[in-house]
């Protein structure tokens, strides 16, 4: 059966390797940072000016000073670094962060990604999204593989308004492992119990799908 | 030298409506509270505020659209503030929401006396409209302007009364650029002291650009999220 949010955080969190630098996203990727292996040192950046984000902070340890991209509380892992956003936004277009992970409203079969803005209902601004996007070396998408109402959201084109051009390289979502290739969505893994052509009807763009396809090992 | 003034309605003395201002803080992390609530009080209108965020609905930037004295934001980022999200949408306020990376930028280059310059971020989207793009080494970069304003309004946690200032944790964000990028810096702290008693390797804004400083008071340093670790006893 599909994954939950937790299921695809942790199969993300199969993508770390050890000593990366990573930037998490608001939403599902910020889950990630739960399930970073044992013996694994991985530096979170927060794009307002933190190197070596850490875990939530204690009651006690709440710190008014001290918040995440997100907006929330947080705390310093030994050996972290504080730096402004101009600097923050600088490694990143610099392509120091070794991946990224955000989520998506849509995502295309050629890698542009969509989730900033729905005309007219929802305008929040695009945040570092932008940026992000446009630099760096490896970006996952999490996101579920449809919309509230059921629709694809991977589909041939965005139809809102895009954050970036061919720049997803994997899509992780509830029911399977995606990689944008020059032929269109590949399909690498599937949530164990979901089958291929329930991930085919639920895929608008193109998809490519080999004969075997592996489960999703958590 | 005399930078100090006494408090906030002194040190907005000069500000009238229609000013185009700076104000630091991401979200309401390290946000000018004094001078905020004095700007509130003049009641000036017709501002063109920038600042990443647009604060939550009844503190930080908040306050000066409840009482509708932001003609135009420019910003990226408006989620948590739904009076801002719903004047935005029926028209009441002028938006330009601007990638995070590239305001930080272009407010840094207004900085360092650089007009322009070329980033990657955008190039597809609407935020390209109207921009020259130009190609480095096979990939798209659109022209963006350095960012000025008349006044910059910074909130450092320590300053001396020749300006250098001293920052806390995250508080950082956009105050550094901003304050060295203002016509006229206005710095507000949290602890006003004497020349000699900040380490210069410690200085993170020099006082060189601080035309105005001054001890602020009852500051409320609100959470947005107050996100804690529940911990197993």
């Amino acid at each position: 059966m599909a994954l939950d949010k937790f299921g695809i955080a942790k199969r993300i969190a199969k993508e770390l390797k050890d000593g990366m630098y990573v930037n998490l996203g608001i939403g599902i990727p910020t889950l990630v940072a739960n399930y970073v292996p044992e013996n694994m040192t991985i530096i979170f950046q927060s794009e307002n000016g933190i190197l070596g984000m850490g875990p939530y902070p204690t009651e006690e340890e709440v710190d008014a000073d001290l918040i995440n991209a997100g907006k929330e509380t947080v705390t310093l892992i030994k050996g972290a670094a504080l730096f402004d956003s101009a600097e923050s936004f600088g490694m990143i277009r610099a392509g120091k962060i070794d991946l990224t992970v955000l989520g998506a409203m849509e995502v295309s079969e050629q890698g542009d990604i969509a989730n900033w803005k729905i005309p007219g209902k929802m305008v929040k601004g695009m945040g570092g999204a932008m940026d992000l996007v446009a630099s760096a070396k490896n970006i996952i998408v999490a996101m579920m593989h449809t919309n509230p109402k059921g629709e694809s959201k991977l589909l041939p084109a965005c139809t809102l308004p895009l954050t970036g051009l061919r720049c997803v390289k994997k899509v992780i979502t509830d029911l399977a492992v995606l990689e944008i290739t020059p032929d269109g969505f590949l399909l690498k893994e599937k949530a164990p119990g979901v089958t291929v052509e329930e991930i085919k009807r639920k895929t608008l763009g193109k998809l490519i799908c080999p004969d075997n396809v592996p489960d999703i090992e958590l | 030298m005399n930078k100090v003034v006494s408090n906030a309605h002194e040190a907005i003395q000069p500000i009238e409506s229609g000013s185009t201002i700076m104000l630091g803080g991401f979200g309401l992390n390290g946000i000018p509270e004094n001078c905020i609530a004095a700007l509130v009080q003049k009641g000036i209108n017709q501002l063109t505020c920038i600042s990443n965020n647009a604060g939550v609905d009844d503190f930080g930037l908040g306050l000066l659209l409840q009482k509708k004295q932001i003609k135009k934001m420019i910003s990226s980022y408006v989620g948590e503030n739904a009076e801002f999200e719903r004047q935005l949408l029926n028209g009441e306020l002028e938006v330009d929401l601007i990638p995070q990376g590239t305001l930080a930028t272009r407010i840094q280059m207004a900085a360092m006396g650089i007009p322009a310059f070329y980033t990657p971020a955008g190039f597809g989207t609407e935020v390209a409209f109207g921009k020259e793009v130009r190609y480095f080494n096979n990939k798209p970069y659109l022209m963006e302007l350095a960012l000025h304003a008349d006044f910059a309004i910074v909130k450092a946690w320590k300053g001396d009364t020749m300006g250098n200032l001293v920052f806390r944790k995250t508080t950082r964000n956009f105050s550094t650029s901003m304050a060295k990028a203002g016509n006229i810096t206005i710095a507000e702290v949290e602890h006003l002291v004497q020349p000699g008693e900040i380490d210069p390797d410690d200085v993170h804004v020099a006082g060189i650009y601080v035309h105005k400083i001054f001890q602020g008071v009852n500051y409320e340093k609100r959470i947005e999220k107050r996100t804690v670790k529940i911990v197993d006893k």
